[in-house]
């Protein structure tokens, strides 16, 4: 296993794989007199390999990777649940997967009205009006809800004094990010020693110059905000707009509904609340749900039912206009409906109730070993850190050491305002057998930081690779395979 | 139907080991008048039986690949996707694994991303590709900021031959950043390249293009480069048909400076338009203006090779407000299709879908303007897509969508200049018999 | 590593160099230090001016990216090329061959809202309490 080539390392100059024929059907046109010699390919550098080469070579690849399917993977705040096979069955039905974007609305009902349940489904979920299912993944539907905001105020005539968005320093990255890409200045709110919004530090910053207040909640540390109701009042009393990131939806699924809370916006990760797979980063969907006010402002076109039939409505004058080509990311959102249609009512309310009963119960064990930042009940997740850890442990150590014990590591060093942070999300698809052996691997790397610290801080030693060089990689970017002398 | 394993046995004893009584007692800091009351007013849970069978009824109210011909283009291609790709991406190692932040036990999505980026280097001519964003039309979207980090101006000048989807998008994120958008016509299928040049001044960003471009014409992107850079401005060019590389110079070659684009034409399975493959490739000294992942070559403890995301400190998760983008999560699953695909069909495979999907719509492109009434709408050298006008286009699609075809895209919804003009698309998957009965059927509704 | 006599500092853990009228500048060893191993030095344009205390540069590591604030206000005349292709100049001899850049400081008084080594010391002592 320690020659794990690149397939172009196994590509052989003139091996292909007939998938596609060579032999065409039709007449022939000769290609050059059709094109200018300008504008055809000299050279295309791709691997010349076989299907048997293909399936070793990728087979091989996949044993070098870790995924839910594989074992327990407490990456805090991505939702790391099970993803139920049907989802990606259902998709892959040639009804839902063969079906042409731009093909008329006569000829894809079943599509529209999957899109308005899922709509509806999801609008009943969160407590907003309506929501628009372009996005294609969180931080997309971050930036599609702040333009929404914008282009309300706008509206409104308060565009240009609207010109700043709150954020709590606890937030995701992406929240800074997508603001500003919208143009807003990010002005931060501290949090206090609860890990909850400072109220001080937001009522004086609050001003008729927010247009929004981005807030996730449960927020980056697990903790449910107890002020909402009051944060929402002083946000609202200068005419601000709540924004709710709703990446850990997870926590309150048939709980409490964002909308009920005061939230005016919110943006959903259907990869990590509605069970969609990663695939290894991506893809996601974000849809975007709003309070009626702002829907006018939406992305456009709608899915709307007139009569009996389902179509796309493009007349909305005071939309943003698309975020994106198409219709958002179907494949996901019919993955994300077969899921809310599986569980029903009864199963969305058991997702809230033991994601956050898992999370407790962890958290109520790890507390006896390691440093725990916020002392309170937890919703989703819960953040430790290597504080007090013997013998100088990092918290990269222990992520590492993790591994050797076949785990997927915590997520680690965020949110920023915890030095240290392992951060550990383990969702309501795990069984208190696989919460319990975790548990345990943690308490004995703790006590492998006592008695034999080289052991964590060498660790992983089991992988296929060790701890990689970053700053090799970064101040020597090789970005692409190169052939030989090249 | 649940996924929570937890009998109420163990939900009791973990209850206890955290000292409280009941579930409730946890969402103890949520206004209790707040709280959802009984249940949510949705449908009630199903069996896998019965969710099978309403995905099975809603899919058979949906035309698609597998009970219609497709002559329908327009940004997503009816390719074949050979049995291996999802046989292979659908390995639940690959699958239900996130981004790599713990490198050691990703070396697969590592390498298959390091491969990906190989993969699309080769194809648009450029040195560097990210990790892919969302789709084609998010991708050009991204290059607005990556061409005001290379020249800091705030206009951007787009041909109306880019898909008009595109095009709104970009107006869309234009608005949003206060970016001016300047689009320029077309003459006989191709960007005017005398009002390009008019417009693009020293205050221009970017010149975006598309090539081939949505009328399936093929673009002069050399001109494009020359009018673009002749006022410091950098040219992005875009592709919506990825298998149009097997046949078409890199555009990279022709002098681009970003090469963004669609990547479903890499045996991507249609799903009524997404999750979908956006691919960017720029030149080495921009690097830092790409959004998103990219992975990097590097040596272990040990001093054996392997592979990292790497240059993160332009993300998001480092660089917050100032990052380039706010992409996070991307479309890592259709990428490594993708990769597999280019990898399996190889050099020799994505030429021939290219020679097929071109001799296809060459032979469409004939038949179809021998019909009387029936003519080319422009008369440029084109890929896979034309556009044609004829006598009656709500007619002619009437006809075909009752003839069991997914017809062409009626261009006048795009472009109300260009009333009964429709745009054909053919790919490998369109027989000759198709094609014929296309004809036919066009021919019989005059 | 000493902090050098010769040169002025900032709370920020820039320092200045004034030979004539050219000023040199750049970060700490205590800047280089607490950033860890630096893999990306973004340098201004020169002919660029700016403001005492402005932010003039950044500097990465694998996963930090900070802002470097001007010591002074001035015009940019001259960058270090050598730190741009080997930022790990920055970590061995910050205060030498890992300048950053050289600028014409335009009021010299300015001198005075800066800590001298001897003040600088005593500052770094109160960060570690």
């Amino acid at each position: 296993m320690s020659d794990v080539k690149l397939i172009y390392e196994r590509s052989v100059p003139g091996r292909t794989s007939n998938h596609i024929t060579l032999k065409v059907d039709v007449p022939l046109t000769e290609v050059k007199q059709a094109i200018p010699a300008k504008y055809l390919r000299k050279e295309l550098g791709l691997p010349e390999v076989n299907e048997v080469d293909v399936i070793r070579h990728y087979i091989g690849l996949s044993k070098l990777n870790y995924g839910v399917d594989n074992g327990f993977y407490p990456l805090g705040s991505c939702t790391m649940k099970y993803n139920p096979k049907v989802n990606d069955a259902m998709a892959a039905l040639p009804g839902h997967g063969l079906i042409h974007p731009m093909q008329p609305v006569e000829m894809s009902q079943g599509a529209l009205q999957l899109m308005y349940e899922l709509e509806k489904d999801l609008a009943e979920i969160t407590g907003m009006a309506r929501l628009t299912l372009q996005p294609a993944a969180g931080a997309h539907g971050e930036l599609t809800g702040i333009m929404t905001a914008k282009k309300y105020f706008e509206h409104k005539g308060e565009g240009v004094q609207r010109n700043t968005v709150l954020e709590p320093d606890s937030s995701h990255g992406t929240n800074p990010a997508s603001a500003n890409m919208c143009g807003f200045k990010v002005v931060e709110v501290k949090s206090n020693k609860n890990g909850s919004v400072d109220l001080d530090d937001l009522r004086a910053k609050m001003s008729e110059n927010v247009a929004v207040f981005m807030l996730t909640n449960p927020n980056t540390l697990g903790l449910f905000d107890p002020t909402i109701e009051e944060i929402a009042k002083i946000v609202h009393a200068k005419g601000g707009l709540m924004y709710c990131d709703g990446a850990n939806l997870n926590a309150n699924v048939g709980i409490v509904r964002p909308g009920d809370l005061g939230f005016d916006i919110i943006q959903l990760n259907l990869h990590k609340t509605f069970s969609t797979p990663h695939g290894g980063g991506g893809p996601g969907s974000g849809p975007v749900g709003v309070k009626s006010h702002l829907v006018p402002f939406l992305p456009k076109p709608s899915v709307e039912k007139v009569g009996e039939k389902y179509t796309l409505d493009y007349n909305k004058p005071h939309s943003i206009g698309r975020v994106k080509a198409f219709q958002g990311n179907y494949g996901i959102l019919s993955r994300a409906y077969t899921y809310i249609k599986s569980l029903g009512r009864e199963g969305l309310r058991k997702v809230g109730e033991n994601a956050v009963l898992n999370a407790n119960y962890m958290m109520a064990r790890l507390r006896k070993h390691y440093h725990l930042a916020y002392d309170r009940v937890c919703q989703h997740e819960f953040v430790l850190s290597d504080e007090g850890m013997p013998n100088g442990v990092t918290t990269m150590d222990i992520a590492k050491r993790l591994l050797d014990y076949g785990f997927h590591s915590p997520t680690i060093y965020f949110p920023l305002i915890v030095h240290g942070a392992i951060m550990i999300e383990p969702t309501e698809t795990e069984s208190k057998q696989t919460l319990d052996a975790f548990i345990e691997t943690m308490v004995r790397i703790h006590g492998e930081a006592q008695s034999n610290p080289g052991l964590v801080k060498g660790a992983p030693h089991t992988t296929f690779v060790k701890r990689l060089d970053a700053v090799k990689a970064a101040r020597e970017p090789v970005l692409r395979w190169q052939p030989p002398g090249k | 139907m649940d996924y929570v394993p937890n009998t109420e046995k163990e939900s009791r004893e973990m209850l206890q080991a955290i000292g409280v009584k009941s579930v409730d007692e946890l969402f103890q800091d949520i206004p209790a008048a707040k709280k959802v009351k009984g249940l949510l007013n949705v449908s009630t849970e199903m069996s896998e039986v019965e969710v099978t069978q309403l995905l099975t009824d809603l899919g058979a109210k949906n035309a698609n690949a597998a009970t219609h011909a497709i002559f329908l283009g327009a940004g997503a291609y009816n390719h074949f996707t050979p049995s291996a790709v999802p046989y292979l991406a659908f390995r639940g190692e690959f699958y239900t694994a996130y981004t790599p932040y713990q490198a050691e036990v990703s070396q697969g999505t590592l390498r298959a991303i390091f491969e990906f980026q190989t993969h699309i280097t080769e194809l648009t001519g450029l040195e560097v590709s990210n990790a892919s964003v969302y789709d084609g039309s998010t991708a050009l979207g991204e290059t607005i900021a990556g061409a005001w980090q290379v020249n800091q101006r705030k206009q951007l000048v787009i041909s109306k031959t880019v898909h008009p989807h595109y095009r709104e998008v970009i107006r869309t994120y234009c608005w949003s950043k206060g970016v001016e958008v300047v689009e320029v016509g077309y003459k006989d299928g191709k960007t005017d390249w005398d009002s390009l040049k008019a417009v693009v001044s020293d205050k221009t960003s970017a010149v975006m293009v598309q090539s081939p471009n949505f009328f399936g014409c093929i673009e002069e992107v050399d001109q494009a480069a020359e009018i673009a850079h002749a006022k410091g401005a950098v040219l992005v060019t875009t592709v919506t048909e990825g298998s149009s590389l097997g046949l078409l110079e890199a555009p990279g070659k022709l002098g681009a400076d970003f090469v963004v684009g669609e990547g479903q034409g890499f045996g991507i399975p249609m799903m009524y338009g997404g999750p979908y493959l956006g691919f960017m490739a720029t030149k080495k000294e921009y690097v830092r203006t790409l959004p998103g992942r990219l992975v990097g070559k590097t040596v272990d403890s040990e001093g054996k090779e392997g592979y990292v995301m790497t240059l993160q400190a332009r993300e998001q998760h480092i660089r917050r407000e100032r990052s380039v983008s706010n992409i996070c999560t991307n479309t890592g699953l259709i990428a490594l299709m993708a990769t597999i695909y280019l990898s399996l069909v190889g050099r020799q495979g994505l030429q021939r879908v290219a020679q097929q999907s071109f001799q296809k719509a060459h032979y469409a492109h004939a038949q179809l303007c021998k019909i009387r009434g029936v003519q080319p709408l422009f008369n440029q050298p084109f890929y896979n897509e034309f556009a044609l006008r004829v006598p009656d286009a709500k007619k002619a699609s009437e006809a075909m969508m009752e003839a069991g075809i997914i017809p062409p895209l009626d261009l006048g919804a795009y472009y109300p200049e260009l009333k009964n003009c429709l745009l054909v698309c053919c790919t490998e998957m369109n027989s000759k018999a198709q094609i014929d009965h296309l004809a036919k059927v066009l021919e019989g509704c005059r | 590593m000493e902090n050098p006599r010769e040169l002025r500092y900032t709370k920020e853990h820039e320092w200045v160099k004034i030979e004539g009228d050219t000023a040199t500048m750049g970060i700490s060893d205590y800047a280089q230090h607490a950033l860890t191993d630096i893999v990306y030095v973004e340098l201004p344009k020169e002919g660029r001016e700016f403001k005492q205390f402005e932010s003039i540069a950044v500097v990465e590591s694998v996963k930090s990216v900070s802002d470097v604030y001007a010591p002074l206000s001035g015009k940019v005349t001259e960058l270090n090329k050598a730190v741009t292709e080997k930022p790990e100049l920055v970590n061995k001899e910050p205060f030498t061959a890992g300048w950053l850049f050289r600028f014409k400081a335009k009021d010299l008084n300015e001198l005075n809202n800066l800590m001298t080594a001897e003040q600088y010391d005593a500052y770094l002592a109160s960060l570690k309490h």
